[in-house]
């Protein structure tokens, strides 16, 4: 059975969920998306410090996302919105995550996947040496923080990211990203 | 030359550059798509402003929030203050983050090992 985005999206709905998307992810989407679970995430967390951390990340992760969806060509894309991608926001015993989904080229995929064994596996003062290496000596593109993203939600929720990619066809596979804070 | 006053909006900051006090602010949340628009003219002015500045210069960041896409832009801006520094001129910078914040806290220590200012840490108590 091949992969079936439906089925990967409700079974992303677990827990007590806060805001769950399916769709075109667009600059304004997240602009609005950002307002909600702000307003939110007021409401249920008292403390300040900790809505910031999940706010911090989930602005992260979804600029991530925005800047990342690959589209489908079109005859694979079976009627799914342009620049698709889901993402759930949700809180499982008194952890609070963040998951994204978006297809990703087959060619990119073996980099992206060495670059997030590469940050989860190093610790808190080596992610820090990393982040201010790559902010003072990379080149940014205009798309985005030259791989900062990552390092910077790894290093704000102690390395509690973990990722799947799954085969949707020869060419593309759906990327899973999973933040726990 | 003239002053920048811009004021905040929910992904960009409050910016107040005044070439006559010296004072450069910037404040609020800072966190748009794509940064380097919104940073251009506060770099370029800064260019401008290195080539005949006040004696002193004080430098007030007072972020809630930044995504990394403005994090290269705000090191574009400090590099600019370190050259005005080493210029032989005044440059003092204040560093805000709210109490018990140790993120902020940790990414202002990050600019300031990479720029060579030392930065005064301010905590801002409710």
């Amino acid at each position: 059975m091949s992969f079936d985005i439906d089925e990967q999206f409700s079974k992303m709905n677990d827990g007590e969920v806060l805001l769950a998307y399916k769709g075109s992810i667009t600059a304004q989407l997240i602009t609005n998306v950002l307002g909600v679970v702000e307003t939110k995430l007021d409401h249920v967390i008292d403390k300040s410090i900790t809505k910031k951390k999940i706010y911090n990340v989930l602005v992260e992760s979804l600029q991530n996302l925005y800047h990342h969806v690959d589209d489908l060509p079109g005859e694979f894309n079976s009627g799914l919105d342009i620049h698709f991608g889901i993402f759930v926001v949700s809180k499982i015993d008194d952890q609070y995550q963040i998951q994204t989904g978006n297809f990703i080229k087959a060619e990119k995929i073996k980099s992206l996947q060495e670059r997030l064994d590469k940050i989860k596996s190093l610790s808190r003062d080596e992610l820090k040496e990393l982040y201010k290496f790559v902010l003072n000596n990379q080149k940014f593109s205009d798309k985005g923080g030259g791989g900062l993203g990552l390092i910077d939600i790894a290093r704000r929720t102690d390395g509690h990211i973990d990722y799947e990619f799954n085969d949707y066809n020869t060419n593309y596979s759906f990327f899973i990203l999973n933040i726990k804070i | 030359m003239e002053s920048i006053s811009i004021e905040g909006t929910p992904k960009t900051p409050a910016v107040n550059f005044n070439a006559e006090t010296g004072v450069i602010e910037i404040k609020g949340r800072s966190i748009p798509e794509n940064s380097i628009e919104f940073y251009r003219p506060l770099v370029e002015w800064l260019e401008e402003y290195s080539k005949n500045p006040p004696k002193i210069t004080t430098v007030n960041i007072q972020l809630e929030y930044f995504n990394t896409s403005s994090s290269k832009c705000i090191l574009d801006v400090f590099k600019k203050l370190e050259s005005i520094k080493k210029a032989r001129n005044d440059v003092i910078i204040n560093w805000y983050y709210e109490e018990d914040d140790e993120d902020m806290l940790e990414a202002g220590e990050d600019y300031e090992s990479i720029i060579r200012i030392p930065f005064k840490m301010i905590e801002v108590v409710d």
